[in-house]
């Protein structure tokens, strides 16, 4: 049960959702840079949420099966063929033994593909995502090269059900997409916020810079947000902190991020626009728009209930 | 102490208005963060501790909505002592000057000799006061005045692994390799993070480290022990 890489694309991962409880040795959460796609592919092939799939980044990847799979995948707009059929965003679609899956980007972004039975990837510290920076997790603490041999997990007795009702090669059915696509990132006020640099930061467009990463997305931007902002006694910082160094241009931090920082945290991007902050790519614009704290809760416990509803109504129709 | 958001999932309690001593401070972020990671509060995933300051992670599938109520009450009722338990652990490192890359500008910026900012590194006690920057990598408080020294003007790209190095008012050592930008002035033999051990970070926020100096043949001798 062997799903072999015979193209690597770019900086293709193993991500599931995380690791936890790790932060006080340093260990960043890391895990898929948008979780909630990855949860609503694996339910999609009948997986739990959190197994471990593969983050895909701009660039072609092909892999292909030794056994028939089922598969998923979530976020920006790429191109995932079985063979020579298409497969939309959160159907579930059939790839037979030694089909040849390929997956290639129609614009510069990032997707998750969840595999039925899951990347049977070694558990580290709790989790099979891939930290590049620290080189642990994951396939080998890296990202996915040609040749690689990634195993594959047991299917659960859902995937079966589901590969069962399938009448055609793609699902005829999907999840729902939670994905907002306006041009905002919605940020709540943080620690350091002071209502001039905040002014600048809602009033300004910005360009995600060339050296952004999964750790953060760098911005660059006509005017500054601040010139010189002090270095405070260092502090936790989490994805969606959008910091302020010395330079004065603002960085968002993502699942890659450091656990604490010592630069001004001005605001934080919310947890449910880190979907669409992991689709930004260099030279994207960006713009920001301040909501209350209570509304990005509020957010929140709507796009989990609406998870947990596309779970119960799929394990309905197929449990 | 005062609460703020961190992010919609999060929350920091920063202790900073309570003293002007910082290793009151320390102690007094330790304490309560040790304590909330003994209180299971339903919904509460992770806390950390930072020099003057604990977070609180949530998860965010249920943030009950008196979350933070339920911390504060807990954070400001008696049950916290100041006092605890701390690990003392010993950093053998090796100044030799093929690992202190910057031993010359720590002399010139400090306008002492090699052998004194041996001895002023080597004989402080230090308190970790967090792990950080990569996993495993400790920030030490309790550097001699006499050792402060500006980080470098552009980072290396390349610190390597067990680099024993000092910027401004701290002092750190470096996991495996890594971009960074303290000056390095010694190694440690140690692996100081491994990802496959059960407690996988040498070091702990709280314990007291000191650094004893070896030679460069003991140097080599703990390296080629850990490979067994």
């Amino acid at each position: 049960m062997i799903a072999s890489v015979t193209s690597g694309g770019f900086q293709t991962t193993v991500q599931d959702c995380g690791r936890t409880r790790l932060r006080k040795f340093g260990v960043t959460p890391g895990g898929a840079l948008d979780s909630v796609s990855l949860r609503l592919a694996n339910l999609v092939v009948g997986n739990s949420e959190c197994m471990a799939g593969l983050e895909c980044t701009s660039g072609r990847l092909q892999l292909q099966f030794d056994c028939e799979r089922l598969i998923s995948w979530a976020g920006d707009e790429f191109k995932v063929q079985v063979g020579k059929e298409l497969v939309p965003s959160l159907h579930c679609a059939r790839v037979s033994a030694d089909a040849i899956l390929e997956i290639s980007p129609k614009r510069a972004g990032r997707i998750w593909l969840a595999v039925s039975g899951g990347i049977d990837a070694p558990e580290i510290l709790g989790s099979r995502s891939t930290d590049l920076r620290a080189h642990f997790g994951g396939w080998q603490g890296r990202a996915l090269r040609e040749g690689d041999e990634l195993p594959l997990g047991s299917e659960s007795k859902l995937c079966a059900r589901i590969r069962a009702a399938l009448l055609e090669r793609v699902s005829d059915w999907s999840a729902p997409r939670f994905v907002s696509r306006k041009r905002f990132l919605r940020v709540i006020r943080g620690k350091n916020w002071d209502d001039d640099t905040g002014a600048k930061l809602l009033a300004q467009k910005f360009r995600v810079a060339m050296n952004s990463d999964r750790m953060g997305l760098r911005l660059e931007g006509g005017e500054l947000v601040s010139t010189n902002p002090p270095e405070l006694v260092s502090e936790a910082v989490v994805p969606g902190t959008i910091q302020l160094p010395r330079s004065g241009a603002p960085v968002v931090l993502l699942g890659d991020c450091q656990t604490i920082g010592g630069y001004p945290k001005i605001a934080h991007v919310i947890t449910v626009d880190l979907g669409y902050a992991a689709q930004l790519q260099p030279l994207d614009e960006v713009r920001f728009e301040l909501i209350e704290l209570e509304q990005a809760r509020d957010l929140l416990r709507e796009r989990e209930r609406d998870v947990a509803l596309f779970r119960a109504g799929l394990e309905a129709r197929f449990g | 102490m005062t609460f703020h958001p961190l992010g919609d999932s999060a929350l920091t309690i920063d202790f900073a208005d309570e003293s002007p001593d910082r290793e009151r401070l320390l102690a007094r972020a330790l304490s309560v963060a040790g304590a909330l990671e003994g209180a299971n509060i339903p919904g509460v995933i992770d806390v950390t501790s930072a020099y003057e300051s604990v977070a609180v992670f949530f998860d965010p599938a249920r943030i009950e909505r008196d979350v933070e109520e339920k911390i504060r009450a807990f954070v400001a009722s008696a049950g916290i002592r100041v006092s605890r338990k701390r690990r003392r652990i010993e950093i053998p490192a090796c100044y030799d000057a093929d690992f202190a890359l910057d031993l010359a500008r720590v002399e010139a910026e400090t306008n002492l000799l090699v052998d004194a900012i041996i001895a002023l590194h080597s004989s402080s006690e230090y308190t970790v006061a967090c792990i950080g920057f990569v996993p495993g990598f400790p920030f030490l408080a309790g550097l001699s005045e006499k050792l402060r020294v500006p980080r470098l003007e552009s980072p290396r790209t390349r610190v390597p692994a067990g680099s024993v190095a000092i910027a401004n008012a701290q002092a750190g050592i470096y996991p495996f390799e890594s971009p960074g930008g303290w000056n390095v002035i010694g190694r440690t033999p140690l692996r100081l993070f491994d990802a496959k051990a059960q407690s996988p970070a040498l070091l702990h926020a709280g314990d007291r480290v000191r650094f004893r100096r070896i030679t460069r043949q003991e140097f080599e001798m703990r390296v080629k022990e850990n490979s067994k």
